[in-house]
């Protein structure tokens, strides 16, 4: 594998950059691995990396229904922040934030980490309360989150409108520093390069049909469109389709799948220079390296795997947008496109194990999966690896349905993602 | 926008009259006390979600108000069926024939 | 050729679209004129103008490349003035309009000389990837030197700095067939459809319908014109009652069960719009079938140096000829790998431009189009491809090469060079109905298979190719029979090629995607490193990501992909079409939801009241209430004390209009209250109220309010502000789907009350006399207790209720006499020296009393015993909403966080809400949190500050000093009980 950098790269265009090789290899399945990793988005190919990385396991392979990094990691708005209530929360994403900090040059692959700040407006007095507490909470945790007024608001971020008269008028924002946006392909292709180079097998256009047990319960490998392929370990990392591939395993989930729009606008010259992201006027925002504004909302109500969404939804994202930034009404959208996204009831993800021995799942992550997607991996590959949950991931388990030790962000703060 | 039948109203009518209600079918104990921590798990946490045919509810909210439910195809959003709460879940060989 | 100094490039005697009126506008601030009917590129081309923009990475300069939407080349920011801006308009679409400022973008200082232009030379580092390969050293300099840089270079336009003045409508509309693309197919089929009685709407994106058919001056249907033909159609069209046409009407969107999104341009092309108009339209159409018939658009040939200035497709020149009346250049080159460059070469010609020759890459031309050619004295040469061009701002020169020759070429001198690979079927709406394109190994392109909608392609984006074959496709789509017509045409219709040409020593950039200067070299890169999905190519080249989304450049970069991989181009794929299938104004789907319509403002009878006194307000869901009522001077703080001091010594009147209610009715309203709240409802007698808890099954608080009985089976309910809806929908879905055998029925009552709340010592003295029907003596009307009566002479529902801890009245009046109640009431108080008060006032006297407030004091993880209120869950009930969820194991677990009391050391210190509170303030971060402050006030009334918290074992930490760690200062505090006033509840019963 050739290093990535500035030498090279002039290397390169002296010869028509004909030495760059595969950024990662294609091979066909092995009969058997060790641990099979189904889903090879950002947080699954993560997880073959630090298996290989942190703890030395390398006879493993990551197995792709479709193109790497072609479901939510490919399909989101790319916010990266981890100003969350509950102390497991915080501990998860933190974890996570300080991955990405060094993740360029872990992977030496430029994934464009850009902390631009991400600010959350407050627009009611609960608002404020709310923001408050995820503040004060976030401080006692050593997570950077500040509080301004809604001038500050507007000087960090001007296109806002802040006038008393909007419908909601903006009371305040929240704003973390450290959070911001990294561009979301290069996470999966750094991840795969550095992986496949590791001798991580990821196997493309291969879907999981079966998963299969030993009478005695325990995994023993899955079935694919490529045929039988064995492992004692299978973790499962496929966002939207976790219950249809936790249902082969004879698992039941706690969650839906809900279709999740995004669009981006035509490309123009710098003009908003962060994050920022509203409940109650329900739409985040920022502006992409190529200049286009890149915008979300919430989800449909319905369960589907369609991929698609509704024209109303992207209305309500609009005229959410368009309340807080009036200026961009003359803006054209340019392309929109849906993800499927997995949800809890607690509107925080699953990360552990599972009834079956040899089954690991990774899921649930909604709307937000890829802020956590370096934090996540690490957590998941070490749970993997010992068989046990990593101390960060402790508090994310299956079973916390059962007893009702919930990390209910939703419920605690209704914050968006 | 999904256009969506209520069996009530007996008229198809734009998704933005209607609140989804989850999952269909689901059965509440009248003897809850004695239901297992697992059988509530079951019942209020854990979630049909078939990529596929699902039995789901509706509300028409913002028309005659009644629950109905409905059989829909995940993928292609496609309504199979609408019917009233009450009436009982579509067998298997119903919604393969529906599915035709 | 006729020609004036000004527009030298005009031909009088073409322009089927072109009037005789001159337009002047504006172009980088240079005056130009053109003519009624014009695009902006017309126009620009018709005064010699080819150089009209920038391109995205390499700043290279560029002409037009084509005459509509798939422009990718001429995006001009188009402006009436600073707020009416627009950046990235296509000047191949955009009409002129007299006074119309056009500015060339992504250039600095000019576009003659934009220093940008510097990445060019760059550009062998600036391949594909680079960023990912590079800007890594050192770690810092990412967000603060390259980032910064390449934002500025990249974005194309200015995004506007003004609110936007514009109006933008929206439409719903329902038809039996909606025809998407109004040429000759488009035509046929709403005809045909609108013959057989369907309601009909026709759109198409241009301001004519004809399609190509106008371009194409050649074409005879029956011995008509093109032109004649379809304005005849439109005729009959605009005759029948059932059809709708919509010109400059785009579908961008389709979407579940055939509701396809359409955006009409009303105002964009007209110099004084009238103000009555919007600016665009969104219609979202229903329609029983569609009909797509969006033609197909032309491919570029893909080889060195073919994006200089005058470098364009062949069907464009036509276009530009045929329908606008200008030509494209005097000296223009063919380069092409399909017959219908003929057409244009042959047409241009005729109005005595030179054609010096034309280059087909096939290696065969038909005779007929040799002979015409040689009518015409063009030279053909086949088999043979342009491997360079030169020209600076304009291209000057060709220099082709024979595929077999290894040496020797020919150069030839050109002011434009028109080129054309082949016709792509437009298969957006298709594939946006979640049909999958189906590959044709014959023609090499993509046509539409099945839909799983009530669709039907017909036409070029179906592949008929033939217009007499179109005629009976389309009448058939619609269940219509037509005639074959005798259709002439000079050039039949051909396939062509995708994929680059020349050989891969060739140098200069053979430009696939224009806009982002993706080459065929940067596919072959992606290719070499790994992307073998046409998504990865995509994604890591850029290519068909611009704002043209593709429409010139997928097919080739798929077809270049394939090559290099040696696969079928099927089986590398084919990206997803996604909505919009053009850029669309985000006005136009926000249309009137903006400012005041956003949401709509919910407000209460008294609200205006409210208003004259000078409230201040707050939202609250979509209510907006007074907050409080500032005298003059009065800050809020002061305002909020006044208030409350003066319920506690004579009396407050407050608007209390906005709680929810839900009339609960019937022989089992009692059981069903029973089912829904945690309490017990049998043993409440009529006249009496008690305030009641609602759990989710999970047994977590879901709301609370106050119920009065009014017989045994009618009880009046009372939800949180922002809680009503949900109530009643769960009390819905429980009555209509747990106990449909219940005989009880839900009504929301809460906009037809309003209510009155008159609490203070001198409550009773205000109301009594305004009340009849019932005596209201302490104690013939206890604390808890609700009649039927009449208040000022209105039917009423009066509570005694106090959420302040004052004697208290709550009067419920018909909303439509709440004002004048609620002056009567006022007129009483005043001069008692009561007050009004607002929700800060109502908030700090009931946390005075310990009373909550669910969502402020609970969120969705507190349970009724966490929030002190045990004494409200029954214990005997068989069943109730919540009963079941409570005995999980986490939930009667030990250390759960429990509503206490706190206490400031220092009593004037004021905790803020959502504080969070700890044991050893001496520990390092990250802290090990027990609980946060959920209310706190400062209350006048006992002159120190209150706070309530959630806190881990709270009832067991009575009397423990604990800190709350401020960022300046650790605030330390006690934990108390959550009633600071009157504990005893005496003044209750006053």
């Amino acid at each position: 594998m050739r290093n990535f950098n500035a030498l090279n790269l002039a290397r390169e265009a002296l010869r028509g950059h004909k030495g760059w090789g595969q950024q990662w290899r294609n091979p066909e399945p092995k009969k058997q691995y060790d641990i099979i990793i189904v889903g090879a988005g950002g947080h699954g190919l993560g997880t073959a990396y630090y298996l290989a990385k942190e703890h030395g396991l390398k006879n493993i392979a990551v197995l792709e229904k479709g193109w790497l990094g072609g479901g939510n990691t490919g399909r989101n708005t790319t916010i990266i922040r981890s100003n969350y209530l509950y102390d497991e929360s915080a501990g998860l994403y933190d974890h996570a934030v300080k991955l990405w900090e060094g993740l360029t040059h872990e992977l030496n692959y430029n994934v464009m980490f850009s902390q631009r700040g991400v600010m959350m407006l407050a627009h009611s007095v609960s608002d404020v309360q709310l923001a408050q507490r995820h503040i004060h909470a976030n401080r006692l945790n050593g997570v950077d989150n500040e509080w301004l007024t809604p001038q500050q608001a507007k000087d960090f971020c001007p296109p806002i409108n802040i006038s008393k008269d909007s419908r909601y008028p903006v009371l305040g924002a929240a704003l973390q520093r450290r959070g911001g946006v990294a561009r979301h392909d290069a996470v999966a292709w750094g991840y795969a390069r550095q992986a496949s180079a590791m001798g991580v097998d990821i196997i493309q256009n291969c879907e999981v049909t079966g998963i299969n047990r030993a009478p005695s319960g325990e995994v023993t490998g899955v079935e694919t469109t490529k045929g039988t392929i064995g492992a004692k370990q299978v973790g499962v990392v496929a966002a939207g389709h976790t219950s249809v591939l936790m249902e082969m395993a004879g698992i039941q989930m706690p969650l839906e799948s809900f279709p999740l729009q995004a669009l981006v606008s035509e490309p123009v010259k710098p003009v908003f220079p962060c994050v920022v992201m509203s409940n109650a006027v329900h739409a985040y925002i920022s502006q992409s390296d190529k200049g286009e504004l890149v915008i979300g909302g919430g989800t449909d109500s319905y369960v589907s795997y369609s991929q698609t969404g509704s024209m109303h939804m992207l209305q309500e994202t609009l005229d959410s947008i368009i309340e807080l930034y009036p200026m961009f009404n003359r803006m054209k959208m340019l392309r929109t496109w849906g993800g499927v996204v997995d949800v809890t009831p607690d509107r925080s993800p699953i990360i552990g194990m599972t009834p079956v021995k040899g089954l690991y799942v990774n899921c649930g992550w909604g709307t937000g999966g890829f802020k956590a997607t370096p934090g996540s991996a690490n957590v998941f590959a070490h749970t993997i690896a010992k068989d046990e949950p990593h101390k960060i991931n402790a508090g994310f388990t299956l079973d916390r349905f059962r007893n009702g030790r919930l990390i209910d962000e939703a419920a605690a703060a209704a914050v968006a993602h | 926008m999904l256009l969506i039948n209520c069996p009530y109203c007996e008229d198809d009518r734009p998704e933005l009259e209607f609140a989804n209600a989850g999952e269909a079918h689901i059965h509440r104990p009248k003897d809850m006390a004695d239901m297992s921590d697992e059988a509530f798990e079951a019942m209020f946490f854990i979630r049909d979600n078939p990529k596929g045919v699902i039995l789901e509810r509706w509300r028409h909210a913002h028309g005659c108000g009644r629950f109905f439910n409905a059989v829909r195809h995940t993928v292609s959003d496609k309504f199979l069926k609408t019917y009233m709460a009450g009436e009982p879940r579509p067998s298997d060989d119903e919604i393969t024939e529906l599915m035709k | 050729m006729n020609s004036t100094s000004q527009q030298a490039f005009r031909v009088k005697a073409r322009g089927s679209r072109i009037g005789a009126r001159s337009v002047s506008f504006t172009f980088d601030g240079k005056t130009f004129e053109g003519l009624e009917g014009d695009t902006l590129a017309s126009a620009l081309l018709a005064n010699g103008v080819h150089l009209m923009g920038r391109s995205f990475k390499y700043h290279r300069p560029r002409g037009v490349l084509a005459a509509g939407v798939e422009e990718p080349n001429a995006l001009m920011q188009i402006s009436r003035d600073n707020s009416k801006t627009t950046p990235n308009v296509r000047a191949s679409v955009q009409e002129i309009y007299d006074g119309m400022k056009a500015q060339s973008q992504n250039r600095y200082p000019s576009l003659n000389f934009d220093i940008g232009a510097v990445n060019n030379l760059l550009s062998p580092v600036f391949v594909a990837g680079f960023y990912y390969k590079t800007f890594k050293w050192p770690a810092v300099a990412w967000d603060k030197l390259y980032e910064p840089f390449i934002r500025r270079a990249a974005g194309l336009g200015e995004a506007p700095t003004e609110q936007d003045p514009d109006r933008y409508a929206n439409r719903f509309a329902h038809c039996d067939v909606l025809v998407a693309g109004g040429g000759a197919a488009g035509l046929i089929a709403a005809k045909a459809a609108a013959d057989k009685g369907k309601s009909v709407i026709l759109c198409d994106e241009n301001p004519e319908f004809g399609g190509w058919l106008l371009s194409d001056t050649d074409i005879r249907i029956d011995g008509q014109t093109g032109e004649e033909w379809s304005a005849e159609m439109v005729r009959q069209l605009l005759a029948m009652d059932n059809v709708r046409l919509l010109a400059r009407t785009t579908c961008v969107g389709y979407f579940q069960q055939n509701m396809v999104v359409l955006n009409e341009r009303v105002t964009e092309h007209l110099s004084r719009p009238n103000v009555e108009l919007p600016r665009e339209r969104m219609w979202q159409v229903r329609a029983g079938k569609v009909v797509i018939a969006q033609g197909a658009i032309e491919r570029h040939m893909v080889f060195p140096d073919n994006d200089r200035p005058g470098i364009m497709l062949a069907g464009a020149a036509q276009t530009y000829l045929n329908k606008y009346g200008v030509a494209v250049g005097a000296n223009v080159g063919v380069y092409t790998a399909c017959d219908s460059a003929y057409a244009a070469a042959f047409d241009l010609a005729e109005e005595g431009v030179t054609i010096p020759v034309v280059i087909d890459h096939r290696d065969q031309v038909s005779d007929d189009i040799r002979a015409q050619a040689k009518e015409f004295g063009i030279k053909v040469i086949t088999g043979a491809h342009v491997y360079c061009t030169t020209g600076k701002l304009r291209v000057n020169s060709m220099s082709i090469r024979h595929h077999k020759a290894s040496s020797g070429s020919e150069d030839f001198e050109i002011d434009a060079l028109i080129t054309c690979s082949g016709w792509t079927p437009s298969l957006h709406l298709y594939s946006q109905s979640r049909g999958k394109p189906q590959w044709d190994e014959a023609t090499r392109r993509f046509l539409p298979g099945e839909s799983p909608q009530e669709c039907v392609s017909i036409g070029s984006c179906n592949g008929t190719d033939e217009l007499a074959d179109i005629f009976v496709e389309a009448a058939e789509a619609v269940g219509g029979k037509a005639q074959k017509p005798k259709i002439e045409d000079d050039v039949p219709t051909s396939s062509g090629m995708v994929g680059a040409t020349g050989t891969s020593a060739d140098k200069g950039k053979a430009f696939v995607d224009f806009q982002n200067d993706v080459t065929a070299k940067d596919i072959a890169l992606a290719v070499r490193e790994g992307m073998h999905s046409i998504e990865h190519v995509k994604r890591y080249t850029t290519n068909g990501m611009a704002t043209d989304q593709g429409k010139l450049s997928n097919m080739h970069g798929l077809a270049i992909a394939a090559k290099l991989l040696d696969k079928p181009i099927p089986q590398v794929g084919l990206t997803t079409f996604r909505a919009p299938y053009t850029p669309t104004t985000f006005g136009s789907f926000v249309g009137h939801a903006r400012g005041a319509l956003f949401d709509p403002t919910r407000k209460t009878p008294i609200h205006e009241w409210a208003v004259e006194q000078g409230a201040e307000f707050e939202p609250v869901s979509l209510w907006n209430r007074a907050r409080y009522f500032p005298k003059a001077g009065e800050t809020m703080d002061d305002a909020v004390d006044r208030e409350c001091q003066t319920v506690r010594k004579t009396a407050g009147v407050f608007d209390a209009s906005t709680l929810g209610k839900i009339e609960v009715v019937g022989p089992d309203a009692a059981a069903f209250m029973n089912i829904m709240y945690t309490n017990g409802w049998d043993k409440l007698r009529p006249g009496r109220a008690k305030y009641g808890i609602m759990c989710r099954d999970d047994g977590f608080i879901y709301d609370d309010g106050v119920v009065g009985k009014l017989s045994s089976t009618r009880f009046h309910v009372t939800t949180t502000t922002g809680g009503a809806a949900r109530v009643l929908n769960m009390m819905e879905d429980f009555t209509q789907t747990e106990f449909p055998e219940m005989k009880v029925w839900l009504t929301s009552t809460t906009e037809q009350w309003a209510t009155i709340a008159v609490q203070g010592p001198k409550a009773r003295e205000i109301v009594e006399p305004l009340v009849s029907g019932v005596n209201i003596a302490n104690e013939k009307f206890p604390h808890m207790s609700v009649a039927e009566c009449q208040v000022c002479g209105v039917p009423a529902r009066l509570f005694r209720i106090s959420f302040t801890g004052e004697l208290g009245f709550e009067i419920n009046v018909p909303a439509d006499y709440g004002r004048a109640v609620w002056e009567a009431v006022w007129a009483r108080a005043e001069p008692l020296g009561a007050c009004a008060y607002g929700t800060e006032a109502m908030h700090v006297m009931r946390a005075e009393k310990g009373f909550i407030i669910v969502g402020q004091d609970t969120d969705g993880t507190v349970t009724p015993h966490d929030a002190g209120l045990s004494w409200a869950v029954a214990k005997s009930k068989p069943d109730f909403v919540g009963k079941r969820g409570l005995q999980r194991p986490d939930l009667i677990a030990k250390g759960r966080r429990q509503l206490i009391g706190l206490k400031t050391k220092d009593p004037k210190k004021v905790l803020q809400e959502g504080a969070q509170i700890v044991a050893d303030p001496e520990q390092s971060i990250p802290m090990k949190m027990v609980g946060f402050v959920t209310s706190s006030y400062w209350s006048g009334t006992l002159d120190q500050s209150i706070a309530m918290a959630m806190l881990e074992d709270g009832n067991a930490r009575m009397g423990e000093t604990l800190y709350v760690p401020m960022p300046d200062e650790t605030i330390e505090v006690e934990v108390t009980g959550t009633v600071f006033y009157d504990p005893k509840g005496e003044r209750l019963h006053g």
